[in-house]
Formats: structure tokens, sequence, C-alpha cells
């Protein structure tokens, strides 16, 4: 075959193995819809005040992304039922990651923002979806340069399996069962402009 | 193939686009937190080992790539020329492959000679970081006073800013001018015509022969020292002088039709460039400088000591829940 015969049906069997794929690989399930994602945060709202014995130590941090704004919400709720104001901040773990060599050509970097002395409170620290387990590793270490809490919580919207460190959850919106290679998009008002949670099915679980 | 952002080095502001010089300074601001926290270190750069390489006089600068490294927990070393084998006449290539094969992964190098971080990152693997070199350029300096500026005005793009002073031997005022040109601002030189070095005009800049035309155009004075080391060539008639007809006073600075900010990167020669109660004065911002030198330092060695492409390409293999 001539040069350019080679490159017209390397293009052409391309295009047939990117639409196969596109059945399979892709597809989108909704696991919440805004009335559900609003019904997981109200349980995991009285959940953490559980968890706190009460809100006079209850100190929220969110992981980025998303987390800030679940954690904004919660403290809301938490407010509405039990009065008073809850302290809330933001937590940004790239710093701690354990693979700085590996992060991609534009890194961003978020900003931390913690109430106040941790020392003696009960965090609890709120993030969209718990998987491997490493954005909770490194936001303890980060946490722990900010003070010694007398108890450290974990809350995650959705928690799927995956895990590569021995971390779990204490309170859980919705768990997923979700193969290696799938991914969980969780969408937010004020980030995305609805709330929902979605699982996209990866290719055969082979990763990414 | 990803491209490192930023690419191995980074050697001047010349170089690099817009883009890039903006996103050194976002990536800035969230290092400026870490400064304030009180455990003053993130395990960022752990296990990386940097060597500071100053073939020249330095505090501030050193000091503060110093902050930045060890608020990263990289390890550093610290090699001045004076007491070091250079005086036994090793060259700067014997010194830098001697420091390589010690297995370091950053070079932070001030040198006299204009050129020798290039010279040096073409002859070494390790990320150099060029932390001013002759007259060429000090694009740390620039960062930091891009910062600066930002922070004050919330906005390069515009701003009037005019370099004051020996314009001719210095390299933060070439570093200055890439970075607030490509950023969309105007830049203006004012000083002497012995220190102000033909055809500056051709790198889009005016020139101000009087100070007091410069005060009434500019939103913001970046006042440089006079490097009296570098000039044995008669320059000035003398230092009171140049005080008399260039110094920035506050007498000057009140005929201004807007509030100035005055930026200087230090040392300061008080009374000859700039007058004590400028300095210290509400219009001064010479210590937020210095505060912000060590945020775009980390940001800076951070950008540099990630993004390797062929690391990245080895971890997409795995799970990564900290990227999304």
């Amino acid at each position: 075959m001539a040069d350019w015969e080679i490159r017209i049906a390397d293009w052409w069997r391309g295009g047939l193995a990117c639409a196969a794929a596109m059945v399979v690989a892709g597809t989108r399930n909704a696991l919440l819809d805004a009335r559900g994602v609003q019904r997981a945060l109200q349980r995991m709202a009285k959940e953490i005040v559980q968890f706190a014995e009460g809100t006079d130590r209850l100190v929220l941090v969110g992981i980025h992304r998303r987390g800030p704004e679940l954690t904004q919400r919660l403290a809301r709720l938490i407010e509405a039922e039990e009065g008073g104001s809850v302290p809330w901040g933001t937590l940004d773990i790239t710093l701690y990651r354990d693979d700085v060599g590996t992060i991609g050509p534009r890194p961003v970097v978020g900003e931390t923002h913690l109430p106040e002395n941790l020392d003696g409170r009960c965090v609890v620290i709120v993030d969209d979806v718990l998987y491997t387990g490493r954005t909770v590793r490194a936001a303890l270490d980060e946490i722990t340069d900010f003070g010694r809490p007398a108890r450290i919580g974990l809350c995650a919207l959705i928690d799927r399996a995956g895990r590569e460190l021995p971390i779990q959850a204490d309170i859980v919106g919705k768990t997923v069962r979700a193969y290696p290679g799938d991914r969980v998009d969780v969408f937010l008002q004020e980030v995305d402009g609805r709330d929902a949670v979605e699982l996209v099915r990866g290719e055969g679980g082979g990763g990414r | 193939m990803t491209e490192r952002f930023l690419g191995k080095d980074l050697l001047g502001l010349e170089p690099l686009t817009a883009d890039q010089i903006r996103f050194i300074l976002d990536t800035a601001e969230p290092f400026k937190e870490v400064s304030e926290r009180t455990i003053k270190k993130v395990p960022t750069l752990r296990g990386k080992t940097i060597v500071n390489l100053f073939f020249e006089a330095s505090t501030r600068t050193r000091i503060s790539f110093e902050f930045a490294e060890k608020r990263l927990s990289a390890d550093t070393v610290n090699v001045a020329a004076a007491g070091s084998s250079v005086e036994k006449g090793e060259t700067l290539v014997d010194t830098a492959r001697n420091l390589e094969a010690m297995r370091i992964d950053m070079v932070v190098m001030r040198h006299p000679s204009s050129g020798a971080a290039q010279f040096l990152a073409d002859r070494i693997r390790s990320n150099v970081v060029n932390a001013g070199d002759g007259t060429h350029e000090h694009p740390t300096q620039g960062l930091l006073d891009l910062l600066t500026l930002r922070d004050k005005f919330g906005r390069i793009e515009g701003l009037k800013v005019c370099i004051c002073g020996d314009i001719l031997h210095s390299r933060v005022a070439r570093s200055n001018i890439w970075g607030l040109l490509k950023l969309g601002a105007e830049v203006a030189v004012c000083g002497p015509a012995s220190l102000l070095p033909l055809g500056i005009e051709a790198l889009g800049v005016t020139v101000f022969r009087r100070i007091e035309d410069a005060v009434q155009w500019a939103d913001a004075l970046n006042v440089l020292r006079l490097q009296l080391e570098r000039m044995h060539a008669g320059f000035l008639p003398s230092l009171r002088e140049y005080n008399r007809v260039f110094g920035v006073t506050v007498e000057r600075l009140e005929k201004a039709p807007r509030d100035l900010v005055v930026l200087h990167p230090g040392p300061m020669n008080r009374g000859v460039e700039i007058d004590s109660r400028v300095a210290d004065g509400p219009h001064s911002v010479i210590l937020d400088q210095v505060t912000n030198g060590v945020a775009v330092r980390m940001a800076v060695l951070y950008l540099l000591a990630g993004g390797r492409p062929e690391m990245a390409e080895a971890a997409k293999g795995r799970a990564g829940e900290a990227s999304e």
C-alpha cells in the first residue's frame, strides 16, 4: 500500500475503535439527583452532630475541590438544627501530596484557611468522593501541622471502592459500587449550576 | 506528550509568555499563607536537594531563597564563592558538575557575568534558577515586584510604572521591563543619561529625563539602587548631586496627581536614590516586596520541581484521587 493509503486506513480504524469504545465507556448513570443530594446532606448533618457529641467543639474542614461547598451547606444545616454557629474552614492538600514529581504541567494550588486553633477540637473532614484515601492521608498530615485536635472524623458524600490506604469514612452519603477506571462526578449548584452525582463507566475496568 | 509548564529552568522573564508569568503569580498566592502558619513548613519538596551557589554578595535574595526552600522541606546547601574551591581557580562548569555528581536536584545561582545561568543550565541536568546574572536578569525579583503591584492595584494591565535610577547596570530593571510589558503595563525609565542604556526606547519604554515628569505620569515608581560597586568610570559627578536631581523625596511625591506606590528592590542607599521619609512612609511597599519574595520563590521552586512529563505519564496508570 502507498503511504497515504496506510494513513487513511489507520484513520478509519481509529475512528471505528473510538465509536465502539463510546458505547461502553462514557455511559453516565445518575446516582443522586438534586433531591437525593439534599436528603443525603440532611442525614449527614445529623450524624456529624452525633459524632461530635454536640456542636461545642465541632470544626468542619472541607477539602478542595467541592469539599468547601459541601462543608458550607452542612454547616448551615447544622446551624438551622442546633442554633449557634459552626466554624468551618477549607484545606488544599496539594502541597502535602506524595507525588510532587508527577504533578501535571499546570498544577493549581488552592488556598487553605482554617478557622482557629484546632487544639482539643473535634474536626470533621468533608470530601466529595472517598476513593484511594490518599487525599485524606494528606489532609490528616496537614491538619496536624495546625494543631492537635481531640478527634478527627471523616465525612464523604460518596464512598466508592478502590482504597489504597487503610482509611474509612465515619459518615457517608451514599456507598457506590464502582470498578477501577470508572469515574464518579459530583456536581454542585455553587460550582456547576446543579446538584447531582453521576457514575461514568470507564473502559472495561482497565484504569486510565 | 505534555510539556513542562515552565521548562527545566527559570533564567529570565524574557523567554516566558504572559500566561506563564500570570500562572507563577497565581501559584504564589496560596504560598503566602504557608508563611503565616505557626508551623511554617509543608512537605512538598521533601527529599529534594537544592544548592544555593552565590558568586556575588547577597543577603535578601539568598535568605529569601533559603526560607522558600526550607518552608517546602527541601534540603539546602549554601556555597559562597569566597572560601570555596572557586578561589582555587575551579571553573563554573567544574563546580556545577561536581555538585551534580553528589546528586542534587536544583541549583539557585547568582553570578557576576551576564548569561552565566544559561551557560550552566545548558550543561547540567538539574533545574537552574537564576538569582541574578550580571546585568542580564533577576527573574524572581521581577516576579515579586509584579506580585506586589498586583496586590496593591488589583491588576497589572494598563498600570503606569516608572523604573528610576541606574538602568544601565540593573538586571532588576530588565526583568521588570519584560514582565511588565508582557502583562500589558506601560513602562517608563528615568535616570541620568549616563545610566540609561542607548536605544532603550526600542524595548517599548518611555524615557523621562526629569524625575518630576515621571512623578506626574506614573502610578508606581520602582526605585533602583545605585550600584556603586559596578561604577568605576565616573558615571555621576557626586552622590549628593544625584540625590538633589533624581532622589525620590516626600516633596516630589506630594506633587503627584495621584497616590504613588514606591518600590525598591533593596538594599537601599538611604539619602541617595530614596529618602528615609519615603522608604518608611505610607507610599512604600518595600517590606511587602520582601514578604512576597518568599512566596514567589516557593512557587517557582514548586513549579520547577513538579510537572515532569515522564513522571506524569507513569503516574497515570495509578488511581489518582488527589487529582480529581
